[in-house]
């Protein structure tokens, strides 16, 4: 009696487990067949080759192009912030500051990512907008330099913290060594522990460039609503997430065109995000080998 | 100088650099949160709280989106509480290094970075279009908990995994099945960083705009929900509405719903760092 319920416990645990299964199978399979019905109607080479992006207009062109740059423009912008900026951080508190200042400053740094990004849009557009317009007078209302930067101060405790994580996990015998050469701190860190932290580093800047890809609200509030294919920061672009919000903001008819460009949009980010997820997976597992 | 002095120096400016990028981010996070204090803070009074929405900017409330949210945070948590948990006791107390494991593993660590719009595609197709849902705050509740499914695991294994094996061997001695050992020993025993991690779960579920917008939230609802099949609008998505305007008094009324937003937030964080550090201390 004992053991059958044993056993049914033990089941239905894993069914709960294989649950998460059923939600990635999902998600491949909706964001196919309705990408595989929009690739019915337009052709694949136009979607990856055309220049222009206006299935909502008269004429109609469905280039993924104008929608890809702008997002890798915005992700580039917000990598460029939050890299330098968290790589330091992570290396100030594994390497400098004292243990009891990292143990408070590590919550309030996760703070800023516990923000939720439609404040952090609010920001791009309301405060952080208008303040660059009075040096750069021909910035445009809506734009990807104020979206990125902002994305860029949220996603710094993606950076710091599993950098920061990958530098502490550095055998201390290393560190031991260079001091024992007469090294300084500094070249202690940029000669020793980053190197022999590079694979946990370099997972932190995939995590965060993989959020930064996916990232919505902000770029749908402060970078605009027009797909345009461009690499200048001060004029308002379009992201794949942005489009999509767009669209489901109107009145789009379910089955229509329109309403399969939103999966065709979600396809490309997903393929993108998954691609750079499984990298950082393998890496991490290989990094975590390593130590063990 | 010599070369000594120049890399004391350059370890020093170093320092200083380090404690200005760790300072910056959380400086301008205190500018931008006082600016909204400022803007926001006079329009919050009783009635900004309890007045339905309006098209003018004076006399509109939160009071739907506010239910709204209240309506998607405990059917989220009431759906992701048992599935999540149940998972991650499958996979840390039963799952044996096989290739199942190892797939569910890396499947997990994928779901966390999808992004949450896609969960909102997902949710779009399959609850509201093929469960027939409709834009209901259970169509909504139920996509938010996929989202936060991969986060509760993994706070659930993080906890059971802090479980020492001595407190698993005493029950095993003293004659007690896998399951009583796991039900009455272990998962008491990790309550509090599992709960720790559900909060944070929900913390986040609450600032969630995209995915609710493709399910078909909407920005304007007469009424707050009074089921679970009743259409819905929550906070984020009110704010969002706001900002789109072009009226200075809509700016206003988004800056006074942004506190209300961060002040949930706030306390939602404030209570799982409280939980965890209590039992953290418990723990040791």
């Amino acid at each position: 009696m004992r053991k059958i319920k044993e056993l049914i416990i033990e089941k239905s645990l894993l069914s709960s487990a294989l649950v998460t299964i059923a939600v990635t199978v999902g998600i491949i399979l909706v964001l196919a067949i309705e990408a595989f019905l929009f690739f019915k109607e337009v052709s694949f080479f136009d979607f990856l080759t055309d220049t222009q992006w206006t299935p909502l207009f008269t004429e109609k062109h469905y280039g993924i192009l104008p929608l890809l740059s702008g997002t890798l423009l915005t992700t580039f912008i917000a990598i460029s912030v939050a890299l330098p900026i968290g790589l330091s951080i992570s290396i100030y508190l594994s390497e400098y500051a004292p243990r009891s200042f990292r143990k408070t400053i590590k919550p309030l740094l996760e703070l800023l990512a516990a923000v939720p990004s439609v404040v952090y849009g609010f920001f791009a557009l309301v405060v952080v907008t208008p303040y660059l317009q009075q040096f750069m007078p021909s910035l445009s209302g809506f734009n990807s330099l104020s979206a990125g930067i902002v994305m860029g101060i949220m996603i710094i405790p993606f950076v710091s913290s599993l950098s920061e994580d990958a530098l502490f996990a550095v055998p201390k015998a290393l560190r031991e060594a260079s001091y024992g050469m007469g090294a300084t701190r500094l070249q202690t860190a940029f000669k020793v522990v980053v190197p022999a932290a590079s694979s946990g580093i370099i997972v932190s800047i995939i995590l965060a460039i993989s959020r930064a890809i996916g990232e919505t609200m902000i770029v749908a509030i402060a970078a605009g609503q027009q797909p345009r294919l461009t690499l200048d920061p001060t004029v308002p672009v379009e992201t794949i997430t942005a489009y999509i919000v767009q669209v489901s903001l109107g009145d789009v008819q379910h089955g229509s065109l329109e309403y399969r460009t939103i999966f065709a949009a979600g396809i490309t980010l997903f393929v993108f995000t998954f691609l750079l997820n499984t990298v950082s997976f393998r890496i991490r597992k290989k990094y975590r080998e390593k130590y063990e | 100088m010599n070369s000594i002095q120049k890399n004391r120096l350059k370890d020093q400016l170093f320092k200083f650099w380090g404690i200005g990028c760790t300072l910056i981010g959380l400086v301008l996070l205190v500018i931008f949160i006082g600016g909204i204090l400022v803007d926001g803070l006079s329009r919050i009074d009783w009635a900004f709280i309890t007045d339905l929405p309006s098209r003018k900017a004076e006399k509109s409330g939160i009071w739907t989106p506010l239910m709204g949210s209240i309506w998607i945070l405990v059917l989220t948590a009431i759906i992701s509480f048992p599935v999540s948990v149940a998972a991650g006791v499958y996979l840390e107390e039963y799952a044996k290094k096989n290739r199942l494991s190892a797939l569910l593993e890396i499947n997990i660590s994928n779901l966390a970075g999808v992004p949450s719009i896609i969960y909102g595609l997902l949710g779009l197709e399959v609850f509201v279009r093929i469960m027939n849902l409709g834009a209901s705050v259970l169509a909504g509740a139920l996509t938010l908990s996929l989202l936060i499914l991969p986060i509760i695991i993994v706070a659930t294994r993080e906890a059971i995994k802090a479980v020492p094996n001595s407190i698993r061997d005493a029950s095993y001695a003293l004659g007690a099945s896998k399951w009583q050992t796991i039900w009455n020993q272990v998962l008491p025993a990790s309550s509090g960083g599992i709960l720790t991690g559900i909060i944070l779960a929900l913390s986040r579920a609450v600032g969630e705009t995209a995915p609710l917008i493709v399910v078909g939230a909407l920005a304007y609802v007469p009424f707050a929900p009074q089921g679970p099949l009743d259409q819905f609008s929550v906070l984020p998505i009110q704010i969002f509405n706001w900002i789109s305007r072009p009226q200075a008094g809509f700016i206003e009324n988004a800056a006074a719903a942004i506190i209300i937003l961060l002040l949930i937030t706030f306390i939602m964080n404030g209570i799982a760092v409280y939980f965890r550090n209590k039992w953290q201390k418990k723990l040791q």
